[in-house]
């Protein structure tokens, strides 16, 4: 099987003016197969959030491939990137502030929708049916974001990523923002999602808490400063962690 | 607990709604008046008489009549085609030129964004009434050229502004959201950023319209904006300063005209500025 997401090599080097450069991401690799919820864990300041950004092209990499369901993105501009986003999803940490404040959050959610070409009316109706996949009730759609909870923004969030029907879903800190039980929610709506889909959907799942990673991920890579110190089956990780820096990390938490 | 919160809200809400109809119907009216000026005046605002010279208030010239005794009523409404009219048509102008270029040039970046921006510092950098005098020198005296000679150093404070604006929501989630949603520059633009980053560039014009005016007014009266017999609010002013102890309704008329019109533009910017604050938007 062909993998959905490849990531070859990846490096991102900040350059800052008087002072050294800065290796966030330190060439890296892995492959997400279809299907597949691949976790990654790092502490804060690891370079989680520069690799995503990297392969949702809003930051261009130093170095290496990003190759998207096969076909290179790595240096896709203008509309052939715009057509990658056909195939790839974000959801961002911080809910509330990823709905534009003066836009509707059924413009938010309908947007990709409109871009694509459909008709007003069936967004409408589009948008009231992934509202309620996400568990919203519809009249969701004409409020704004300041007038709905974080857990109820989220919801909306994944509905924005899930309407133009994505083969890859990139949840960076998704849950981060949100208090334990609505995160639980927001994990049962994502699992609940990936068993409807099936193989049509993958999932890079960003996070810094393992044990969310344990019970969500088929396989987990573990990030520190930059370079992938592990990799496995989350089980294994935790039981058996090789790495020195693992180790720490589930110390830490146990 | 929860409700009186929500009608404290709602309240504040309707009264800047209030306000803001209130403030809107009068500028639009100043405007009308503005616009239709040469049908509105009881009497010929460059008829002189001489024999009424500098007559004070009466029933015939409600607002008395200046030295070469042309009613002062008139003229201050024809005035304020001059005044409004051409203040506007120069804050408009700065607005739109100063957020064009502004937001071009915090989207774009790069060498654009440089250019651009230096030539702005060079701008803001030159004294007004220095670039005004040199611009008249080149291309002569007269309205249109002062308005030219301010719009050119005024856009540099536009850009600046919607140019931090941009750069500042070019690095918001709902920015990202959007390009992932695939939508184009011109998209992102119009839908995210300008909605966005438009309540203070309007606030600022609004509080610029009475600068601009007395700006306007002053080089009217260097002779390098408006010409007389024109009747022009500043240069009306200036003419007559010299009657102040014996006629003083003369000057203050106009004087009287422009507090009016800056009054009414800058409440009417504070209340777009409450409106356009998206914590204002009710439920
Ligand atoms: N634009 C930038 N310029 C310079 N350095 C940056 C930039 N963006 C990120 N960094 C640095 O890169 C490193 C990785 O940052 P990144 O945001 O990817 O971390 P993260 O793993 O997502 O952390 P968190 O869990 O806090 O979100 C950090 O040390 C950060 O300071
Ligand atoms: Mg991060």
């Amino acid at each position: 099987m062909e993998p959905v997401l490849k990531v070859e090599d990846l490096t991102k080097v900040f350059s800052r003016s008087g002072q050294q450069d800065f290796t966030a991401v330190d060439h890296i690799s892995f492959e997400l197969m279809p299907g597949e919820c691949l976790g990654i864990i790092g502490e804060s300041g690891s370079g989680k959030t520069t690799v995503v950004n990297m392969v949702t092209r809003l930051l261009d990499a130093t170095q290496g491939r990003i190759v998207l369901d096969g076909e290179d993105i790595t240096h896709s501009k203008g509309a052939q990137l715009r057509k990658a986003y056909q195939k790839m999803q974000m959801v961002f940490q911080t809910p509330t502030d990823s709905f534009d404040p003066r836009c509707t959050l059924g413009d938010g959610i309908g947007e990709s929708l409109r871009n694509h070409g459909m008709s007003a009316g069936e967004t409408q109706k589009r948008v009231e049916q992934l509202l309620q996949m996400c568990g919203l009730p519809t009249e969701f759609a004409s409020r704004y974001p300041h007038q709905v909870s974080g857990g109820q923004c989220q919801r909306a969030a994944i509905a924005r990523a899930l309407a133009i029907q994505p083969k890859l879903l990139i949840c960076d800190e998704a849950t981060s923002s949100l208090d334990v039980t609505v995160q639980k929610e927001v994990l049962a709506l994502l699992s609940e999602l990936r068993g409807q889909q099936g193989t049509g959907l993958s999932i890079l799942f960003i996070c810094h808490d393992i044990a969310l990673v344990q019970e969500f991920c088929d396989r987990v890579l573990v990030l520190y400063h930059g370079d992938i110190v592990e990799q496995g089956i989350p089980d294994d990780v935790i039981q058996n962690p090789q790495n020195e820096y693992t180790k720490r990390l589930i110390n830490s938490i146990l | 607990m929860k409700e009186p919160t929500v009608r404290v809200q709602k309240i504040r809400r309707d009264s800047v709604k209030t306000r803001l109809i209130v403030f809107g119907i009068l500028a639009v009216l100043l405007l009308v008046v503005s616009v239709f000026s040469e049908y509105l005046t009881p009497c010929d605002p460059y008829l002189q008489d001489l024999t009424i010279a500098k007559a004070p208030p009466s029933a015939e010239h409600l607002l008395g009549t200046d030295r070469y005794g042309r009613d002062m009523l008139s003229r201050v409404i024809v005035g304020s085609r001059t005044s409004i009219f051409s203040t506007l048509l120069l804050v408009a102008v700065i607005t739109v030129l100063g957020t064009a270029i502004g937001v071009f040039c915090g989207w774009h970046g790069k060498w654009v964004d440089t250019v651009l921006m230096r030539l702005s510092d060079m701008f803001l950098a030159f004294p007004g009434l220095v670039f005004a005098l040199a611009v008249a020198g080149v291309l002569g005296g007269g309205l249109h050229n002062a308005i030219i000679a301010l719009a050119a150093i005024s856009w540099p404070k536009y850009a600046r502004i919607a140019r931090s604006q941009t750069l500042a929501q070019k690095e918001t989630a709902y920015i990202k959201a959007a390009k992932l949603a695939g939508s184009g520059a011109g998209k992102i633009i119009c839908k995210h950023i300008l909605p966005n980053i438009i309540g203070p560039i309007l606030v600022t014009s609004m509080l610029d319209i009475g600068t601009m005016m007395m700006e306007l007014a002053g080089l009217s009266f260097l002779g390098l904006g408006a010409k007389p017999p024109i009747a022009e609010w500043g240069s009306m002013m200036s003419d007559t300063r010299s009657l102040m102890n014996t006629a003083p309704w003369i000057t203050f008329a106009p004087g009287v005209a422009i507090f009016i019109s800056v009054m009414i533009f800058n409440l009417l910017g504070d209340t777009i500025r409450d409106y356009a604050d998206p914590r204002n938007r009710g439920r």
